[in-house]
């Protein structure tokens, strides 16, 4: 008798939780909600932690200038964040959680390719905007209408260091090591190889490692013994310091150049003097920040006490560009603001200008970043 | 010949930590017939102590002479990490001792999640950079190139071995591991405290995976609450492929599987399958010689 007069209360108590969630429901029709999709735990927690934290910046600075302005209608913003563990499953269950449960308008993230690519998949199945801050990846919006990036992708980026290493550098030989089991970083060792090529330069060593290694001697072992003029580690911020110093320990002197994955604090705070002189491309240069970028470092800076980087830049314009497609819409139809995203003839972000042409991928133009007393300079930019 | 040498070089210091780590695991099994699937996780927590230590004593602003910084860092961790193995022996597997041997297992890899979820929560997810100790001196000889960090790693790792040896094969406390490994039922009537020494063996086997945490973080100074889960895997594998229960085919078996990891890559162009070769070195060993290398057969008593 006891138990069942438990049994009762547990009953009676969910059934209230179920009202409650009911009535949440209900008056939801007043909210623009947007999904995070972030990489906030695993390896590379600095990348979602700083797409947390520029969406939030976003989201509160609309909410305080009263919501966002969606045909006649002021609309607040409601933040949906989940973590993504930095794993290709998890980010393709929090983008179904997003849609099936939460019902959102559309998802900023994943950030890293090897998950934003099963998370585009669900996202296009189910005809819900996803935008990729971060994801370089061409396979990410390759044949899909609802996804989007707000950086550039990596054939052009591997054609950037190409350039840059044979011209700029004067190389003639490269070597290549990169991690083989994540798509971002196997997509831009294949387009360097080939562009660097096609250049005239010759690709000396290729080698690959896997994700979570710590050891890469034998790889830079061969690679030594290959005496490459340019050694190229496109590879994600946690793994290029150890890189960097077991190949100065092995003796390797050549120039090292990497790509956009590197563009976080934490490569210095690990890296240290090891990465002094080293160039890498990426999307944006703090120190050569237009007004719009300046506000935007000032109020990152005030808001968090520290200065934001490329992915937090990134997150900004991604949700930038996705609410003045919703006030160009004027309506919260997913079809509708997909296609006045599809449209957007040019845009002005704190990564600089980008317009669409018909494809989920932005044109817009790459900085090229060097490693000086311990800090990113800025060293040139290249168009697209 | 110098390129072979250097990669060889590679893999005795690789396959040094991978050494240190198996002997934790073929400890215990050698004398609970149980896999203490935790012990990787207890050697990242040795990294993190480590990291902990190195950065007190440095902090101090002392100028502490690199020996008092080095041996500081290496008997704290080593201290903290042989209590936690302790405890985690005490809280988690003692209650079990006489439960089917799976739930002991199940138990382990709960305990490992345990403590990578726990690092997780109160250090952070991010890679942290264990500061250097000793300052790198890299050495050029017959167009081998090595560090003294590089050499540092080898020579303690076999001094621990050697130590670990000795006292297995020619101390009381030894012999009476030896004889619980033997026969655990017997034991105690010849008054052996069989709950003491198995204490001391989570004792010891957890400080020399601290002492592993340690000079790892010197070699390879980026460190995460996931890095036990792969080195854990590899030195599990190197204590069955060198004879599980069996201190020295354990140092064998870390050696063979730093050399795998190391080769792999120079003979097949792609490091991707160095899971596979581990793996299928561990089939084929089951397969051939279920008790490894240096394993003796076991005879079930009818």
């Amino acid at each position: 008798m006891k138990k069942s007069g438990w049994l009762l209360i547990i009953g009676l108590g969910w059934l209230v939780l179920a009202l409650i969630g009911f009535g949440c429901g209900a008056k939801s029709e007043e909210e623009v909600r947007l999904g995070i999709n972030a990489e906030l735990t695993g390896s590379k927690p600095t990348v979602g932690d700083s797409c947390k934290k520029a969406a939030e910046l976003l989201a509160l600075e609309i909410n305080q200038a009263g919501g966002l302005k969606v045909g006649d209608k002021n609309i607040p913003i409601k933040l949906i964040i989940e973590d993504n563990e930095d794993k290709a499953e998890s980010a393709a269950a929090v983008a179904q959680k997003l849609i099936s449960q939460n019902n959102v308008l559309a998802i900023l993230g994943p950030n890293a390719s090897g998950n934003a690519i099963p998370a585009a998949r669900i996202c296009e199945d189910s005809g819900v905007i996803m935008i990729s801050p971060w994801s370089t990846n061409p396979k990410t919006t390759e044949g899909k209408k609802f996804i989007f990036r707000a950086c550039f992708i990596d054939d052009f980026q591997g054609q950037v260091m190409a350039k840059f290493a044979r011209q700029e550098l004067q190389a003639k030989t490269a070597a290549v090591l990169y991690d083989v089991a994540s798509e971002y970083n196997k997509g831009i060792a294949e387009f360097f190889k080939r562009f660097f090529e096609a250049d005239g330069g010759t690709v000396v060593a290729f080698a690959s490692y896997t994700t979570g290694d710590k050891d890469f001697s034998s790889q830079l072992t061969t690679i030594k013994a290959a005496d490459p003029d340019v050694l190229f580690l496109p590879n994600y911020y946690n793994e290029v310091p150890l890189q960097v110093k077991q190949a100065r320990n092995q003796g390797l002197t050549c120039a090292i150049i990497g790509s956009d994955s590197w563009g976080s604090q934490d490569l210095l705070n690990l890296g240290g003097p090891d990465l002094e002189g080293a160039f890498f491309s990426t999307h944006y240069a703090p120190d050569i920040a237009t007004p719009k970028a300046q506000k935007f470092i000032k109020e990152f800076e005030a808001k968090y006490g520290k200065k934001p980087d490329d992915v937090a830049a990134l997150t900004y314009d991604a949700g930038l560009l996705l609410c003045n497609a919703i006030t160009q819409a004027g309506s919260l139809d997913r079809t509708k603001v997909r296609d006045a995203l599809a449209q957007v003839q040019e845009f002005e972000g704190v990564t600089g200008k980008m317009a669409f042409k018909g494809t989920g991928d932005p044109v817009k133009s790459a900085v090229i970043l060097q490693v000086k007393d311990g800090q990113f300079k800025y060293f040139a930019s290249v168009q697209p | 010949m110098a390129l072979s040498l250097q990669y060889l070089l590679n893999a005795l210091q690789l396959g040094s930590v991978y050494a240190l780590i198996a002997l934790g695991y073929t400890m215990v099994y050698g004398i609970l017939t149980m896999i203490n699937f935790a012990h990787g996780d207890i050697f990242m927590v040795g990294a993190y102590l480590a990291m902990a230590a190195v950065l007190f004593l440095l902090g101090l602003n002392l100028d502490l002479p690199v020996l008092v910084v080095f041996m500081g860092s290496l008997v704290f961790t080593m201290t903290l990490t042989a209590t936690l193995g302790v405890t985690i022996e005490r809280l988690a597997y003692r209650p079990l001792r006489n439960a089917p041997r799976v739930s002991a297992v199940i138990t382990a890899l709960g305990v490992g999640l345990f403590l990578e979820n726990f690092t997780l929560a109160t250090i952070g997810p991010e890679p942290r950079q264990v500061p250097a100790i000793i300052p790198v001196q890299q050495f050029s000889w017959a167009g081998i190139s090595f560090t003294n960090i590089q050499l540092l790693i080898i020579a303690m790792s076999i001094v621990i071995m050697f130590l670990l040896d000795w006292l297995v094969r020619h101390t009381l406390a030894g012999m009476a591991m030896r004889a619980i490994s033997y026969n655990r039922p017997i034991v105690p009537l010849m008054g052996v405290p069989v709950n003491r020494m198995i204490s001391l063996t989570f004792a010891i086997g957890s400080a020399i995976a601290g002492a592993g945490g340690l000079l790892y973080g010197m070699a390879y100074p980026v460190i995460d609450p996931y890095m036990g889960i792969r080195i854990g895997w590899w030195a599990f594998i190197a204590a069955v492929v060198g004879g599980i229960g069996n201190i020295r085919g354990a140092m064998l078996g870390g050696y063979v599987l730093g050399a795998v990891e190391i080769f792999t890559p120079v003979f097949l162009a792609s490091s991707t399958y160095r899971d596979c070769v581990a793996f299928s070195l561990l089939l084929i060993l089951l397969i051939f010689k279920p008790t490894g290398i240096l394993g003796r057969p076991t005879f079930e008593k009818v």
